[in-house]
């Protein structure tokens, strides 16, 4: 700890800090903008002027920028100096030159940086009465607006875009005044982490299209703290509602998952949520027909499904709660997984795994230190998109430690970036096809799913000949072995997603071999495809996988069947599921939107989505989190678990409470709900801010009285605006705002210190306990057949994940499904860029995806929401040339590096 | 007594001196020297001794420069040493002359500075329009090669070294030694933060030089003649000769190597022929168009580097743009206030967004719309745009002459309010 002095009170600070950080920890008012707690300082914007004094007999001092300042201990600096206050005037007076002042019609309004830091700079009057500049705006895509005229030239979007993300579509152009941030021509923007420049950019250049078109001020949405169910990292978010439709999601900061940012998929993939395809009432099949009706009847049709013969079939994308539920009602021993059964078995073993001593499952946070890495197999971006960020930010450790042997502080952002060039940590990637962070990867080693897992293997008894020994390529093994094993930080990446379990096994065994080496847990960070994958696979038996429930049901042992928030033909073949279904007495399906299950059902029930409902769900890491209730549904949809409850509107705490106690490494669970007895007044965390305006008139089209607001007596939250004011020490922290902090910058003013963790703790709890110890795994190889290509599942963000994929937004952004195969094998089949291809001369269709970067001899199926049976597939395709399938979609936008191009 | 070291061998009546013409009029004798045994710390202390300052603008030491090179097996291998071409300062054309009249006198300060330094590659960074300069240059370089001073090994030193010419895609800022490596590497040609300065981390990363042209062709007289014959030139507190240059009314415009420490009157008067006939001295910027003004008054000042800070100017590139009393005083800062405000990166706000404003007003002046109000906000703008306020020293040097043209001609800037017009047009 240093002791510095700001206007003359001491603080007891980090040396290793900048002085505005140090100011914003300690709670001061400073105002800035180029500065990012996650992208360090450059010193563009001098917004952050202080006087600095040499000691105390100086009396005259020199203007600094804070930012650009360290707080070595004896530093002396002055906020309030008066010619300080006037530098940073000046500054925003500069900065709004050429700003076109159109608050009232800029969607940034009310949650402006600039207006915020105008306001606390003290500039008030324009006195620029020139010609402004103005700039021609650009199509960035579906996602992102962009209006130029608004820059004040922080330079935070590329900083962000080009080094925080790895994009290379957006760059600073032109310059002096007429400095331009764009694309070198219109177009969409490529990468999977553009949303983030909404919240990034501190004004209103770059804006979140999809809330544009229904917009509403930040101040009269209705939010609560959330969790993303787009993948299983389990962002934290904060949606946000009005006039019962959900209008955008932004992120919420968690210290050791998202910190300040999250993937595309996540910010754009919630407006199936206000579709009008959502299922809205209770229906049963009456004849060949679907109808609504009455209670008592739907009561009976419930009952029905209680009984030693009624299976359940639970939900990788439902909440712990809901499976809790059903596995509550229909009996352990008669609660079915909800994935495929290689999946079942991979997710087992991660399971298993997820117990051993020797292995750490790391946060988001843990895999942003790693200082040496190995992928095997997964297309992260894909799959886990904000760990793919996070390993962005884990190679550049290397630039880091050289840093600070060079005596730079690591928060230069720029002056460390151009001591290490292109001098990054290791990864080291093995995959059948090249994916989004092979630019930063030191290695990139493709080869056949079948062949993987022995290159694998072979890393493993490179490091530790305890590992099983294996045969495989030398050399650029053991370049890998050995910058994992000199790492200070190892971590090894696998995932349930290539559906080839050897890889989960082989990258288990590389970090126990690292474990042997080194005597410490080791980071192993499994991935699995969905929000709840763990959540639920920790409820099931793992004897009881879904081809079994399956199995049951046509051979008769069981007749009836619940089908919880799941399209069982994503997770099995047709053939299997229709067999299964078909055999039912009675199925009853509860979901939020139609699929091919739910055209199976006898009975369909409407779920809430996730932002209708509090929910808990347990990430990648075992992180179980709560989520909360944004807003209420208008139909008569209910949380899945509320169908399935005894008492049909339990308290969710109870059954939290009783998931606690019951189910085996739940018995945290509980510790996520808020503790009452920190309110104060029992009052509620008001879901709608102080300044929620139209409450009076929103209604009265319908009726002038004013209604009374909806009573929450579920939760903790209420639907109001009354209750604990936000900036009182709230347990919960619904949206973040302070006193001239409007932005999303405001929560700093939350933190313990600048990048800390939240006042409010919130960062979830570790369900899974480790204290187990295991041993090496034997390492399963595919089995392939000579004939075809060895086929592996490619998966996109935009597209993989079911209900995003109903999404407006994504939408715009989907491509059919499509087949990936190298350019050799294009040629010897006689295929071209675009063709359109059968499955195996079966009636699936995709198109043909030229790479350049695949392993001849493979084929990488990416399914989309085109009803590709791909579990009917079997370890090796044959692709036919058809011309009449006429996808609308084909592979135009489809965002990889290695599209092949004849001539190339 | 070679007593113009720099333009001994320069006749722009004819091509520069090929090698062989160079070689006989002492050139790379130092390079020779080194084959004889002299090391890169002799060389290091040499030009310590020399007392030599960067003739760039800023005069910082050069030996002291090269010092913070680190050396030693903890060093990083890879070094560089740029030379910084991008001649660009208004009314400086003085590296161009050296460039175009005798391209081996830099190369041959380019082989000691790289040794010195052990950097095996140099980049000569040259302004884009320099045409000329950069057929000599090439010419000179392919010379050297053939006679063994580059390439590997030379003259079997052990020492390797490559030169590579890049011409620059041409901005103002590319004279900023951090900016022209930003450009150099490929990058926008924003400056970076110093520290860490280029000597640590610079080109690639990699510990770096930048020297200014004129500050390199001083290099192998020193070495060649010995640091006593280098005091020798000069009877003031400064060592060395410069090349001085006058653009504006004088009789006869140039460019000539005259030791530090010569009176401004002498070249003005002696070399720049005086005054055209029917116009007076007004005032003058002493070194480029980043110097603040200088009066008739100062004329008897000596050419040293603290001389002329004394006076609140700065010796800088030594090359005078002489304002005359028949040229508006406004309308000569205006025109510079335009040249900073286009030249500016665009990186930090004063610099970015002030100087336009400050050339908006000028033309308002021009235009005869000037006001009280916008002499106000010029006034202000001085300071904002003052050093420790930017990120660089652009725009503090733009405030050089914007700061005490608004002192000493206050009274045209109000003749151009009062009477709505500019009273030097007619």
């Amino acid at each position: 700890m240093a002791e510095v002095v700001v206007d003359g009170v001491v603080y007891k600070v980090n040396p290793d800090n900048n002085m505005l950080q140090e100011c914003l920890s300690q709670g001061l008012d400073l105002p800035y903008f180029c500065w990012h707690p996650c992208m360090g300082s450059v010193g563009a914007c001098r917004q952050c002027a202080v006087k600095q004094y040499r000691d105390a007999d100086d009396k005259d001092g020199v203007l600094v920028m804070a930012c650009m300042t360290p707080a070595t201990d004896g530093t002396i600096i002055s906020i309030e100096d008066p010619q300080a206050k006037d530098m940073r005037e000046k500054v925003i007076e500069s900065l709004m030159i050429s700003h076109p002042h159109d608050c009232p019609v800029c969607e940034e309004g009310g949650e402006c940086h600039l207006q915020d830091m105008t306001l606390m700079s003290g500039h008030n009057y324009r006195r620029y009465d020139k010609k402004k500049i103005t700039h021609r705006n650009q199509y960035l895509g579906p996602f992102i607006n962009h209006e130029m005229n608004r820059c004040i030239t922080c330079y935070r979007c590329v900083r962000f875009y080009d080094d925080y993300a790895g994009g290379t579509d957006l760059a600073a152009q032109a310059s002096h005044h007429h400095t331009y941030f764009g694309r070198y021509e219109e177009g969409v923007l490529e990468s999977e982490f553009s949303g983030n420049l909404v919240e990034v950019c501190p004004t209103g250049v770059f804006t979140d299209k999809a809330f544009s078109e229904n917009y509403t001020r930040k101040w009269d949405l209705q939010v609560a703290p959330s969790v993303c169910t787009g993948c299983s990292v389990g962002c934290n978010t904060t949606p946000g509602e009005r006039y019962g439709s959900l209008r955008r999601i932004v992120n919420r900061y968690n210290s050791e998952i998202n910190g300040y940012f999250i993937c595309d998929r996540g910010r754009f993939g919630f407006d199936y949520v206000n579709s009008e395809d959502r299922i809205k009432v209770p229906l049963t099949l009456n004849g060949t027909g679907m109808e609504a009706v009455s209670d008592e009847e739907l009561q009976a049709a419930i009952e029905s499904y209680r009984g030693a013969d009624v299976i359940g079939i639970a939900s990788p994308r439902a909440s712990n709660e809901s499976n809790f539920a059903l596995r509550s009602l229909v009996g352990h021993e008669n609660f079915y997984s909800g994935i495929s059964d290689s999946e079942h078995e991979a997710t087992q073993l991660i399971l298993s795994l997820a117990r051993d001593t020797v292995f750490n499952f790391p946060s988001v946070r843990e895999i942003e230190k790693a200082d040496a890495i190995l992928v095997v197999g997964e297309d992260i971006t894909n799959i886990a998109p904000r760990i793919a960020l996070a390993l962005r930010q884990s190679v550049k450790n290397k630039a880091k430690e050289l840093a600070e042997g060079c005596n730079i502080p690591t928060w230069q952002d720029a002056a460390v970036k151009e001591l290490a060039q292109h001098d990054r940590s290791p990864l080291a990637i093995l995959s059948s096809f090249t994916t989004r962070l092979d630019d930063v990867a030191s290695d990139v080693l493709i080869d056949s799913p079948s062949a993987l897992p022995g290159i694998a293997s072979a890393i493993a008894y490179k490091i530790s000949d305890k590992a099983p020994s294996v045969n495989s390529n030398e050399n650029a093994n053991s370049r890998i072995a050995d910058q994992l094993v000199s790492a200070k930080r190892p971590l090894v990446i696998a995932g349930s997603s290539a559906g080839n379990i050897g890889l989960i096994q082989a990258a288990a065994n590389i970090a126990r071999a690292l474990n042997d080496k080194r005597g410490e847990p080791i980071d192993l960070c499994l991935v699995v495809p969905e929000v709840n994958t763990i959540g639920m696979s920790m409820l099931v038996n793992g004897t009881n996988s879904l081809g079994v429930a399956l199995n049951k049901l046509q051979s008769g042992a069981a007749t009836k069947v619940i089908v919880l928030e799941n399209d069982l033909y994503r997770h099995a073949s047709s053939t299997e599921v229709d067999a299964a279904l078909d055999k039912a007495n009675g199925v009853l399906v509860i979901d939020q939107m139609p699929t091919r299950t739910t055209a199976k059902a006898s009975t369909l029930l409407p779920s809430t989505s996730f932002s209708e409902h509090e929910a808990t769900y347990v990430n990648y890491e075992g992180r179980a989190q709560l989520s909360f209730q944004v807003h209420r549904s208008h139909t008569s949809a209910l949380p899945a678990w509320s169908w399935l409850s005894e008492q049909q509107r339990e308290d969710i705490d109870v059954l939290i409470n009783r998931c606690a106690e019951e189910a085996p490494n739940f018995n945290k669970l509980d510790n996520l709900l808020p503790d009452l007895n920190e309110f104060v007044a029992s009052m509620k965390i008001p879901r709608q801010s102080h300044r929620y305006s139209g409450r009076t008139a929103m209604k009265a089209n319908l009726n002038v009285h004013e209604p009374k607001q909806p009573v929450d007596d579920q939760s903790v939250m209420s639907f109001s605006m009354e209750g604990i004011p936000v900036t009182s020490d709230t347990p919960v922290l619904g949206a973040a705002w302070a006193p001239a902090w409007n932005s999303n910058q405001s929560i700093s003013k939350f933190q313990e210190e600048v990048n800390g963790e939240l006042k409010q703790g919130h960062i979830g709890e570790l369900l899974i306990e480790r204290n187990e110890s295991g041993d090496y795994l034997d390492v399963t190889t595919p089995k392939v057949s000579d004939s075809g290509l060895q086929l592996s599942i490619a998966y996109q963000i935009f597209g993989s994940d079911e209900l995003s994929a109903k999404s407006s937004r994504i939408q715009q952004r989907m491509t059919d499904a499509y087949v990936a195969i190298s350019p050799s094998d294009a040629q010897s089949l006689g295929l071209n860029q675009g063709d359109e291809v059968s499955l195996d001369s079966n009636q699936h269709v995709a198109v043909a995806c030229i790479r350049s970067k695949i392993k001849e001899g493979t084929a990488a199926l990416y399914c989309g929401d085109n009803d590709i049976d791909r579990h009917a597939l079997g370890a090796t395709i044959a692709l036919t040339k058809i011309t009449d399938a006429n996808l609308s979609r084909g592979i135009k936008g489809l965002i990889v590096s290695d599209l092949y191009e004849e001539g190339c | 007594m070679v007593t113009k070291p720099l333009t001994k061998n320069i006749d722009m009546s004819r091509p520069p001196l090929d090698i062989n013409a160079y070689e006989a009029n002492d050139g790379y004798q130092s390079i020779k020297a080194i084959a004889a045994g002299l090391s890169p710390g002799d060389v290091l202390q040499v030009v310590k001794d020399s007392g030599l300052k960067g003739r760039g603008g800023a005069g910082f030491p050069t030996g002291l420069k090269w010092s913070f090179v680190p050396q030693g097996d903890n060093a990083p291998k890879q070094k560089y040493f740029v030379v910084n071409a991008d001649e660009m300062e208004p009314g400086t054309f003085k590296d161009r002359l050296l460039m175009e009249g005798d391209p081996h006198l830099l190369l041959e300060g380019m082989i000691l500075g790289s040794y010195t330094i052990q950097a095996s590659v140099a980049y000569i960074f040259l302004r884009g329009e320099y045409k000329a300069s950069e057929n000599t240059l090439r010419q000179a370089i392919s010379e050297a090669y053939d006679k063994g001073y580059l390439g590997k090994n030379i003259l079997n030193t052990g020492f390797d070294l490559d030169i590579i010419l890049h011409t620059s895609a041409g901005r103002y800022i590319c004279g900023e030694e951090t900016a022209l490596l930003n450009a150099l590497e490929g990058k926008r040609a924003n400056p970076r933060a110093k520290p860490p300065f280029p000597q640590v981390s610079g080109l690639w990363g990699k510990p770096t030089i930048v020297n200014n042209v004129e500050t390199v062709c001083n290099l192998p007289g020193i070495l060649t003649y010995g640091v006593d014959w280098y005091h020798g030139l000069t009877e003031g507190i400064d060592h060395g000769t410069k090349l001085f240059g006058i653009s504006g009314r004088v009789k006869t415009p140039g460019c000539w190597e005259l030791p530090l420490g010569v009176t401004i009157r002498e070249v003005i008067e002696k070399y720049g022929g005086g005054m055209r006939e029917g116009y007076g001295l007004r005032a003058f910027l002493p070194g480029g168009g980043s110097t603040d003004f200088m009066l008739p008054e100062h004329l008897d000042l000596p050419f040293d580097y603290d001389e002329i800070a004394k006076v609140g100017s700065r010796l800088a590139t030594g090359t005078m743009i002489l304002l005359d009393d028949k040229t508006c005083p406004v309308g000569m800062i205006g025109n510079l206030m335009k040249f900073f405000a286009h030249e500016s990166c665009g990186f930090c706000t004063p610099c970015r967004d002030g100087l336009p404003w400050v050339d908006e007003i000028f033309n308002e002046f021009e235009s005869g719309r000037g006001s009280e109000k916008d002499l106000q906000i010029l006034h202000e703008h001085v300071d904002y745009l003052g050093p420790g306020r930017t990120f660089c020293a652009l725009a503090p040097g733009a405030t050089a002459p914007l700061g005490s043209g608004l002192r000493i001609f206050a009274e045209d800037f109000h003749r151009h309010i009062k009477e709505k017009r500019c009273p030097y047009k007619h």
